[in-house]
């Protein structure tokens, strides 16, 4: 095999010094982000911001702050829903919730919480088996758009048949429409499910750890990371949490691979949930 | 890194993939990273579908795990595949990519940049013009090319849409690309 002398490629030399730009100039760091992914969002952004190319792009990062939340918006993923694969909200119902009864009060992190779905799903689940009123909700993200919405808590009225499915399948007690108001094209969540929710920018990979937590839910988050910047999440996780403090993850993320994995036991399996070892 | 093969298939591609994958020898040097078109909300079972007829290893593709010789990855449901420069798989829910996610253009685009020369892409019938820009991204590359020939593909769209975008590609009926694919991967590297 005649081994290739890769040519260099231009968009990714591009795309290293754009990265490396954002962080040095707004402190968002996104080098250590799956790159495959992150280059097919940079091409659309290009493409729609108009600009010839990444250089261009990074001129006017660099010299017009306006155009940090643009790309922020091609650079983070908003894909999200209220009980996202129910049956993880079931087996926090189901298998996490009796543990957590046993704690006089909680604290519980959605750690890339997006529009909030995931948030409210949670409010929602914890008033459902009486515990929200000991819980704070620690959520956060980094991207300042998704927090507004998240806490404003208003989502387009044709999601509400996906969100109610997903609740029915969690093993709900009560009917999603006890939570919301319609208003036109728009579903309006009462404003008491984020009366225990603190919302703030908080970055898996640049801020440290803030609090001591019970629960942890990151979900599809870690994916867009690669493995040295999981290894730092999962490591700022394995800190914050109580002993037998309890993590989940998206469906298709998983401990089994990381450096952490001995400080976790397979809590329920299937839902990628882990419990934090004693030690 | 050595090489890959990737392979995309629509309507059509189980039947399809029950031709070609079976026939690959469980030595083949190279792994095989393999999009499917299913309805999303369908957590299939493709893997256990071809693991008791295949002599290769047959898995569902994990997020950062390097991909082995010997192996067929398939997209799990709902989330795109993606092969990072390094040559290790990623997966991802960003938006569907012409109306899929898993996309056959996301995986191929992708592992045209990480793999160049040293990679193999086959398009399978389909419905659909998934695939196509991938196809010629692959050929652009410099990589290798493989239509299934719509002539006698179940659906002959997706073929026929990346031959029009990449009108070099080597048109093959469905029984000989495994052949085809055993006597190209283990020197693989296009001039
Ligand atoms: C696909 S959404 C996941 C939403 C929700 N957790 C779910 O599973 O549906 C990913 C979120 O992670 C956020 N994110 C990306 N990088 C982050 C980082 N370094 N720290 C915290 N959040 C991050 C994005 O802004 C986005 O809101």
């Amino acid at each position: 095999m005649n081994d290739e002398t890769p040519e260099p490629d231009v968009d990714d030399i591009e795309i290293e010094l754009l990265l490396e730009a954002l962080y040095r100039r707004y402190h968002y760091d996104f080098r250590h982000y799956a790159r495959a992914s992150i280059k097919r969002r940079l091409i659309q952004a290009r493409g729609r911001l108009g600009m010839a190319s990444f250089s261009a792009l990074q001129d006017r990062l660099l010299h017009e702050p306006e155009m940090l939340a643009k790309l922020l918006n091609y650079l983070t993923v908003q894909v999200s829903e209220m009980f996202r694969d129910p049956s993880y909200f079931r087996a926090l119902r189901e298998k996490v919730i009796p543990h957590l009864r046993t704690y006089p009060s909680l604290k519980v992190w959605i750690a890339g919480c997006s529009n909030g779905e995931e948030v409210y799903s949670l409010a929602m689940l914890f008033r459902e088996e009486g515990l929200e009123q000991r819980t704070i909700f620690y959520a956060t993200d980094i991207n300042p758009k998704a927090l507004k919405a998240a806490e404003a808590g208003v989502y387009p009225l044709d999601q509400i048949r996906k969100f109610t499915e997903n609740h029915q399948k969690s093993g709900a007690r009560t009917s999603l429409s006890d939570y919301y108001v319609a208003d036109y094209d728009r579903a309006i969540f009462d404003s008491s499910l984020r009366a225990n929710v603190v919302f703030s920018d908080h970055s898996l990979a640049t801020d440290s750890v803030f609090a001591e937590m019970h629960l942890i839910s990151c979900r599809n988050v870690l994916i867009y990371f690669d493995r040295d910047l999981q290894e730092r999440a999962v490591g700022l996780f394995d800190e914050s949490l109580v002993r037998r403090g309890f993590l989940g993850l998206g469906r298709k993320e998983s401990l089994r691979f990381s450096d952490h994995a001995a400080g976790f036991a397979d809590f329920v399996r299937e839902e990628k949930i882990y419990q934090r070892r004693e030690r | 890194m050595t090489g890959m093969v990737v392979i995309g298939a629509s309507a059509g591609g189980v039947q399809a993939l029950l031709t070609l994958l079976p026939a690959l020898p469980a030595d083949f040097p190279r792994p095989v990273l393999i999009v499917v078109h299913v309805p999303p909300d369908h957590d299939h079972g493709l893997a256990g579908l071809f693991e008791a007829r295949c002599a290769m290893q047959v898995r569902e593709a994990e997020d950062k795990q390097l991909p082995e010789p010997g192996t067929i990855y398939f997209a799990p449901a709902n989330y795109h595949l993606l092969v990072e420069p390094d040559g290790s798989m990623a997966l991802s829910a960003d938006d569907p990519v012409n109306h899929s996610r898993p996309s056959i253009d996301v995986l191929l685009e992708s592992a045209a940049d990480a793999l160049r020369r040293r990679l193999i892409a086959v398009l399978l019938t389909g419905a659909n013009n998934d695939g196509a820009e991938g196809l010629r991204a692959v050929a652009r590359a410099g990589g290798t090319a493989i239509v299934e020939d719509p002539e006698t593909a179940r659906v002959p769209t997706m073929p026929a849409a990346g031959l029009a975008l990449c009108p070099d590609a080597t048109r093959l009926a469905i029984d000989a690309i495994a052949p085809h694919l055993v006597r190209l991967a283990p020197s693989h590297v296009r001039p």
